[in-house]
């Protein structure tokens, strides 16, 4: 099946129960799915809203009722979708954005690949805020990582952003599905506490507060505005800096059990590329063809781009790697690259507008051009 | 006349027998949040009262009831409501409403908020939702001018007002909401001002139990900003105004209620019609197509 499709069944899979979207090139075939299978699913619902401002703030109405919950979208449908990104980062509402990219900006390439909302996925609504992005490079990590993206949004009360391209989501391969018994599904987290001794927005030790749902007697009010812990709107510079700081917070100082990479041949390697989504396919061959050649090059993937690993982008260029960031933009995750390299290894920006994938000679190129400025 | 004299006797004479340990809105509204922020001879208030009091008699649970409001003055009713509530995104409570009902068909959802966030910004979610039959009840409290931002044209501001971006008065031509709602398929239309409390709650009570997309446009004075502007006076000024220049006609085409600035304005209940809802049309139409294999959406 193509990533669209996994990325549908992941989302059942995951428990998601409540779909509202918008058509949308090249992300339609997700919710096409999704409108076949709800109505024999229990539980499972579907609506088509009027616009992406609509889709994005239904499913925030859903998960207040029970639901888990995601939208679908691409490029000019994400821009809409950036008010309630922002929503539900301060109402701390779990749930899944999924973002099929094309090549932007405005209407841009409505069936060719792109990769650049990366940074609109992470700061894209006004405010400061972090937010979690996962990139599948392939339906079988569109099934699987869904799911994550699910997990991960209830973990941490946030908005997952899924960011597929148009490639992974129209690229047929072989999915398997596991037994659902096999599948983990992290279950809301609910509070214990009875009405009148619970607090909505009173953090625990990970500083994720539990939550309540909707018509279980805890009347309580939920707001974007800036609020206190029993979730009453605030004024103050002083409440504005005790729950955004948190908001951050909860993202940053749990980020180590965020990340996620894949590492191939690092080891020894002088150059390191540096890619993610459908770009990591393409690298895997220019990193082959480098070899070749007789350049030490490894090759680390992206899963979890957002948080980003500073940490080990910071190793890696201690231990004088040459770093090559192939990416469908003209830098976006190369500026991160680049800020957390704080100048030990040269940075190299393999990148073009999208529209297509990388020619793999290309990125070759940059990888020769990181191995010169190193030696 | 005499609904006036009652509102100010009572205003001056607060019932001696009352318990002033417990406030009658207690249950209902957020008292730790008072004092609100509404002015003084605002229409909000009014209209929070009356919801309260349809809530009290529609015979409700507390816990089954939502309100979900957006963004202006009319958009905190949620915050001092004392059942769950959301204060949203501008323009967006009914979607999010639309949510909240369909992923929960048991939770009764109604959405309190003003004509800017409601009409404007919030135009293609009402249609939507009205079209679609969403069973909601909307109740549009319209000050016909965006209040809570100081005071700027809306979409529903009557031609020759003048605002702080209409300094020379306005000229275009504003909605005609009851109009509006009906031409896109809600099922339950009424008009009401602040001044017509009962017939205000009854309609609250009435859209409250009717199923599908229920309506309710309140026409209340904005005494800081719009009366002020126009030189009508304060809140109570205007009421006195409604009192002489309201006409009740149950049943009124709603192609000629629309809003002069100046003329008398149309009351009353005007649609009140049976269709099917969003959620009975598509339980309907799957049971028809999958026959037995299709169990009932629920929830």
């Amino acid at each position: 099946m193509d990533g669209d499709h996994a990325c549908c069944e992941g989302a059942l899979a995951a428990g998601c129960r409540f779909v509202a979207g918008y058509p949308i090139t090249p992300s339609t075939e997700v919710v096409e799915r999704f409108s076949r299978r709800a109505p024999m699913v229990p539980g499972a619902f579907f609506i088509q809203m009027e616009d992406e401002l609509a889709a994005s703030i239904a499913i925030q109405g859903a998960v207040w009722a029970g639901k888990k919950a995601m939208t679908v979208t691409s490029g000019p449908g994400f821009s809409l979708m950036m008010e309630h990104i922002g929503l539900a980062v301060m109402a701390e509402v779990p749930c899944v954005f999924v973002d099929v990219q094309r090549g932007g900006p405005s209407t841009g390439l409505p069936t060719l690949p792109g990769q650049a909302d990366m940074m609109q996925a992470r700061w894209g609504s006004h405010g400061d805020y972090e937010i979690i992005a996962i990139c599948p490079n392939s339906p079988q990590e569109c099934f699987d990582l869904t799911i994550d993206a699910f997990n991960l949004a209830e973990q941490y009360r946030v908005p997952v952003m899924f960011m597929m391209d148009e490639c992974v989501g129209h690229m047929m391969e072989r999915v398997i599905i596991p037994e659902a018994d096999t599948i983990e599904v992290t279950p809301r987290r609910y509070t214990k506490l009875p009405p009148g001794e619970y607090l909505p927005y009173k953090p625990g030790e990970d500083l994720v507060p539990e939550m309540f749902k909707t018509g279980d007697g805890y009347r309580l009010h939920i707001t974007g505005l800036t609020h206190d812990y029993q979730g009453y709107p605030v004024m103050s510079a002083e409440v504005q800096e005790q729950l955004v700081r948190r908001l951050v917070d909860k993202i940053r100082l749990n980020a180590p059990k965020i990340w996620r990479y894949e590492e191939t041949a690092v080891e020894d390697a002088e150059v390191v590329v540096i890619a993610y989504g459908i770009t990591s396919r393409v690298a895997v061959e220019a990193v082959a063809m480098a070899r070749k050649e007789g350049i030490k090059v490894g090759m680390m993937r992206l899963i979890v781009v957002w948080p980003f690993p500073e940490d080990r982008i910071f190793e890696l260029a201690s231990q004088g790697k040459g770093l090559v960031v192939a990416e469908m933009n003209y830098g976006q995750v190369f500026y991160e690259v680049d800020r957390c390299a704080r100048g030990r290894a040269p940075v190299v920006l393999a990148g073009h507008g999208g529209g297509t994938v990388h020619n793999v000679e290309a990125i070759v190129e940059k990888i020769r051009e990181a191995h010169k400025c190193r030696s | 006349m005499s609904v006036l004299k009652e509102l100010e006797r009572a205003s001056l004479s607060p019932t001696k027998d009352l318990d002033p340990s417990h406030h009658p809105m207690d249950d209902y509204l957020r008292m730790d949040r008072m004092p609100h922020i509404w002015c003084p001879t605002c229409g909000i208030g009014v209209s929070v009262n009356c919801f309260a009091k349809a809530i009290e008699k529609a015979q409700i649970p507390l816990d089954e009831i939502c309100v979900v409001s957006g963004i202006g003055c009319t958009g905190r009713v949620a915050g001092y409501m004392k059942v769950d509530s959301f204060h949203t995104t501008h323009g967006r409570a009914i979607p999010f409403a639309t949510g909240l009902k369909l992923a929960n068909p048991k939770l009764k959802v109604v959405v309190i908020s003003g004509d800017g966030d409601l009409m404007a910004i919030g135009g293609n979610h009402f249609i939507s939702a009205a079209r679609r039959n969403i069973d909601i009840t909307v109740i549009c409290v319209n000050n016909f001018n965006y209040a809570m931002t100081g005071g700027q044209l809306a979409s529903t501001t009557p031609e020759g007002s003048v605002l702080s971006t209409s300094p020379f008065g306005s000229f275009e031509a504003p909605f005609n909401l009851p109009f509006l709602a009906e031409s896109v398929g809600a099922v339950y239309v009424a008009r009401w001002t602040s001044l017509h409390i009962y017939n205000q709650t009854n309609a609250m009570v009435e859209a409250l139990k009717k199923p599908g997309f229920t309506f309710i446009e309140i026409l209340a004075p904005c005494p800081t900003i719009f009366e002020r502007q126009q030189k009508f006076g304060d809140g109570l000024d205007r009421l006195r105004w409604y009192c002489d220049n309201s006409i009740i006609r149950h049943g009124a085409d709603t192609h000629d209620v629309d809003i002069k600035l100046h003329d008398p304005v149309i009351v009353g209940k005007f649609v009140d019609k049976e269709r099917p809802t969003y959620l009975d049309a598509m339980n309907t139409h799957f049971r028809n197509r999958f026959g037995d294999k299709y169990k009932d959406y629920e929830g």
